[in-house]
């Protein structure tokens, strides 16, 4: 049994260790073989991003060799897939190489476009790349007063980001010293300042207290770099000193080249996790199209139930249970509070009041972090 | 040729809905017709305000048997 893994972060990783820790057994007596191709031989922890754009975390901590968070048992490739071959059951890769499966899994995860915003590539800046956060904190430490605007693209990934960023500005600023000579301005594309309901009721009144302004049904059409205006699909515009973009995002250009989804997000059953039409290919994390957050933690218990669902068909040929839509997200509430949300398919979350020990106990699992992809949290 | 499709946003609460209505409509052509499927109470209200502020165009919204199917003309 040839299993292939085509993607080597949260989700693909997390598949990997804990497939191949329920499969000791049958990696070790060659029942099965256990493969993974990536892009890159560094894991970043994307969520850290945010940390760097405000100077507390440096992008060095974000990132460890890929090779040294997999169990023995994987085969590890730096060799990312340029063809998928569904009928045929193989991939091709880069370097050239046919990878033959009985079972692949497609975790690709999905990559910023701001150039299909005009002027947002040259007139935002971003802190969903490590070269964005960078450049994001030189200019926030740089900045000595004026309007502050958040846009926000769709989709994008981790949906409370941009909430989180407007609370950081607000402390980054107060904590300068300058909060009084800054004007914060939050645009949103839904008619709510979040698009879930009980993160909207808790985030408006906050953001009054915090006395940052909000602009909702805004998603942003053109940014002008020169005129430093931003403009909106719903006809208002934004004039700002420093405009911080959510860009939008898309699958990655592997999956839009080999046509397996429009957008790059593939089809996928929400429940099963299979890709429509072909049992024997799992999707995880943001390159599925099912309607839930792209957010880590999404592919993290995707991963699970396709790891003891893949490991139970190879055991007891069925598999055990489906996903149930389940995502649990922190979410900053400045530099020293925060709340969690935690919903799935049936559940609505339920937010509870931001405190200290949450926003510490986030900073603890950035660190956490890589015992989770290591399978062992 | 304009198509139509369906969003089936049934029984999801982040990014919602409406966010899963405009990540589409950005995929689809002028002129294609989007059907939203949604069990968010909301929707009935936050969908039709969208779409009038952005200025497509609302051709029905029922709810059959607890699900919202509120469709949508892309105009421009």
């Amino acid at each position: 049994m040839r299993i292939l893994i085509v993607g080597g972060g949260t989700g693909g990783t997390i598949l990997g260790n804990n497939l191949a820790r329920r499969l000791s057994d049958e990696i070790r007596n060659g029942m099965v073989r256990l493969t993974m191709l990536s892009a890159s031989d560094k894991h970043m922890y994307q969520p850290g991003l945010l940390y760097v754009a405000f100077g507390q975390m440096m992008p060095d901590q974000l990132y460890r060799d890929q090779a040294s968070l997999l169990e023995p048992g994987i085969s590890f490739h730096v060799d990312p897939v340029t063809e998928f071959h569904l009928d045929q059951n193989h991939v091709k890769t880069k370097s050239g190489k046919i990878y033959e499966y009985d079972i692949l899994a497609i975790a690709t995860g999905a990559r910023i476009v701001p150039q299909e915003v005009p002027g947002m590539s040259e007139g935002a800046e971003n802190f969903y790349t490590e070269e964005g956060a960078v450049s994001l904190h030189k200019r926030l430490m740089e900045f000595q007063g004026g309007t502050v605007a958040m846009v926000v693209s769709i989709p994008h990934k981790c949906p409370v980001a941009p909430v989180e960023a407007m609370f950081l500005l607000h402390d980054f600023f107060k904590a300068r010293g300058i909060r009084d000579k800054v004007k914060l301005r939050y645009h949103y594309p839904v008619n709510h300042v979040h698009a879930t309901a009980n993160v909207a009721r808790w985030a408006k009144p906050e953001f009054d207290k915090a006395g940052i302004e909000y602009e909702t049904l805004f998603n942003v059409k053109e940014v002008d770099p020169v005129k430093k205006i931003v403009y909106s699909e719903e006809g208002t515009q934004c004039k700002y000193d420093l405009l911080i973009a959510i860009p939008p995002h898309r699958g990655m250009e592997t999956v839009e080249e080999n046509k397996l989804g429009q957008g790059g997000w593939i089809p996928t059953d929400r429940f099963k996790l299979t890709m429509n039409g072909h049992d024997n290919v799992y999707v995880i994390g943001d390159a599925t199209n099912i309607p839930v957050s792209k957010t880590g933690s999404a592919a993290h218990f995707e991963a699970e139930v396709v790891a003891e669902n893949i490991a139970s068909v190879i055991k007891t040929g069925i598999p055990v249970r489906q996903y149930d839509g389940k995502v649990y997200c922190f979410i900053e509430a400045g530099y020293d509070r925060a709340t969690y949300n935690a919903f799935d398919y049936v559940n609505l979350p339920d937010l509870k009041p931001p405190s200290k020990s949450i926003h510490w106990f986030k900073m603890a699992y950035n660190q956490m972090y890589w015992t989770t992809v290591r399978g062992l949290l | 040729m304009s198509e139509s499709r369906i969003v089936d946003a049934r029984n999801t609460f982040c990014p919602g809905p409406l966010m899963e209505l405009i990540a589409n409509v950005k995929l689809a052509g002028v002129g294609d017709v989007l059907e939203l499927l949604s069990t968010d109470e909301g929707s009935a209200a936050d969908v039709p305000e969208w779409v009038h502020k952005i200025g497509y165009e609302l051709l029905g919204s029922e709810k059959v048997e607890g699900v919202w199917h509120i469709k949508v003309r892309k105009t421009k």
